[in-house]
């Protein structure tokens, strides 16, 4: 049911674990099947230095976790705040249909976490960004 | 790599001698049971003497045995087949009989589902309690095939008795394991390849005198009660593996019981894992544990990875993405069905195969728990 990049990561996941002394941490969680994710940034200017995650979740959630610190790693914010579903799902050779809600789990703790770094740091955040934030937490509390 | 089947409870590979009795009837008695000529007259010959054979396991009349393709039609069969308005059901029982409950309920019937304690195990009063004039059947699940929780049948089928109201035990996971009363059992339903036996082949025992409809109309095969060209050479198989369940019954539980108390005190090693299901009350080839921190998928898929077969209940593992109803019913909250694993064992399996499975467990949940956010002790 997972093709082999998917097992690949899943097996040897990059980036995984904690950053001390974060620039920002996102945390989102209780998607569909009570699943948790964190990701830790350090920026350096405008740029992704370092990325970390933390999943408790299925195989596919450790994977696109895998893949999205990945993508992210060494790009500007504005560039890593692109990366989508479909950036994911292909990196990682597709998904199972049931398992694409995993994908987002990845990319919405990435968001979290700029928006964490932009809180903390007093910076002007984006109405996309707010408004993303406002539906991540909605959803979470569900 | 090392390959170790560790989900008995799933399927089991059909043995050997069973393999062997069912070759001739796919080529040379491939009749159909209901043919007036020889080859159909043997067939049907045949098909006694298995009935006579899977019968004698549980120490029915062979009359009071009828083929279906699977536990699951026959489930469908006794719960759609009973006239009433009002049934008793458990909160654990396998989807089969929980969805057929659903559908009964759209259709207008109504069911009762008795909640379990935190071991899964049926109180037999709650059932007492729960029995109306309305009532036309009760059907609970003998052992449990998530937890191995084994109810007290012979209890509940007393009440029903003294209650009039039949009673049905799906012995999916039971048949063939553990010796077998049907004194007080009206209906039972088992499957051929939990047992060692080939797929296709179940049967409903069905005490004399129980009215039951069927769900499949036709050429009036099993007397009526499942038409459809019988599929003897499963059947052959079938019976062949109850032939030698009932010989090996002794000899397979003592050596499970003792692989199984190895595997759990092993198991119990790690830190933050507990065992499901009943203490005592219990299938020894059934041990079922959650972990804390760590997904079931992920672990099922992890140990895969080492060659290692196993199960687990979580929610990320079902077309759902609800964790398993059993796990729920007994209690357990989200998060830590969430990270259950169910481990069969069965007659083939080794101690050696124990020592692999642990160590590999030890190492999956290890890895898993480094990328958890929710493990603190690690850090
Ligand atoms: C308790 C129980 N009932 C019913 C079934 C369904 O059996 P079958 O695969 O023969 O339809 C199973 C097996 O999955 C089971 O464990
Ligand atoms: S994390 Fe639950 S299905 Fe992927």
């Amino acid at each position: 049911m997972y093709s082999e990049k998917v097992i690949e990561h899943f097996q040897n996941p990059h980036n995984y674990g904690r950053i001390e002394n974060p620039d920002g941490i996102g945390e989102v969680g209780n998607m569909k099947c009570g699943d948790i994710m964190k990701l830790y940034i350090k920026l350096k200017g405008d740029a992704i230095e370092d990325i970390k995650f933390e999943t408790f979740g299925c195989a596919a959630a450790i994977a696109t976790s895998s893949v999205v610190t990945d993508l992210a790693k060494g790009k500007s914010i504005e560039d890593a705040l692109k990366i989508n579903a479909k950036d994911v799902v292909d990196s990682l050779g597709g998904l199972p249909n049931i398992k694409v809600h995993c994908s987002l789990l990845a990319i919405d703790a990435l968001s979290e976490a700029v928006y964490d770094y932009y809180k903390n740091t007093g910076k002007e955040i984006s109405e996309d960004l707010k408004k993303k934030h406002e539906s991540i937490k909605k959803r979470d509390d569900e | 790599m090392k390959k170790v089947y560790l989900d008995y409870v799933a399927t089991t590979p059909v043995d050997p001698l069973a393999v062997k009795e069912m070759a001739p009837y796919f080529s040379d008695k491939f009749g159909n049971t209901m043919s007036l000529y020889s080859l159909g007259r043997e067939a049907k010959k045949d098909l006694e003497e298995s009935r006579k054979k899977i019968a004698s396991l549980i120490s029915a009349d062979p009359e009071e045995i009828f083929f279906t393709s699977s536990a699951t039609e026959s489930n469908n069969t006794i719960l759609k087949g009973i006239k009433g308005s009002h049934m008793v059901i458990s909160s654990i029982e396998h989807a089969c009989i929980m969805e057929s409950a659903l559908w009964l309920e759209k259709q207008g019937a109504r069911v009762t589902r008795i909640p379990v304690d935190k071991f899964g195990l049926v109180n037999p009063l709650d059932i007492e309690k729960a029995i109306t004039k309305d009532t036309a059947l009760v059907s609970i699940i003998h052992g449990s095939n998530e937890v191995g929780t084994i109810q007290d049948i012979g209890e509940i089928g007393r009440i029903c008795r003294e209650k009039n109201v039949l009673f049905h035990t799906d012995a999916s996971q039971t048949f063939g394991k553990i010796k077998i009363d049907v004194e007080n059992i009206d209906l039972l339903s088992a499957s051929s390849h939990k047992i060692y036996g080939p797929k296709g082949a179940g049967i409903i025992f069905k005490r004399k005198g129980v009215d039951l409809t069927p769900l499949i109309h036709g050429g009036g095969q099993e007397e009526g009660l499942r038409s459809s060209t019988v599929n003897v050479p499963s059947i052959v198989g079938f019976a062949k593996a109850c032939q030698i369940a009932e010989e090996r019954m002794e000899k397979d539980l003592e050596k499970i019981s003792r692989l199984f108390k190895k595997l759990v005190q092993e198991v119990l090693k790690i830190d933050n894992v507990y065992l499901t299901g009943h203490p005592e009350k219990r299938l020894k080839n059934i041990a079922s544990f959650y972990f804390s921190f760590i997904e079931g998928e992920s672990l099922v898929l992890s140990l895969d990875l080492e060659g290692i077969a196993v199960s687990t209940g979580s929610a990320c593992s079902s077309r759902s993405l609800e964790p398993s109803h059993v796990l729920i019913a007994m209690g357990l909250e989200h998060e830590q069905a969430h990270g259950s694993l169910r481990v069969s064992l069965g007659r083939n399996t080794t101690e050696g195969e124990i020592d692999y499975f642990v160590d590999k467990l030890k190492e999956s949940v290890n890895k898993l728990r480094k990328i958890s956010p929710l493990c603190i002790q690690k850090k």
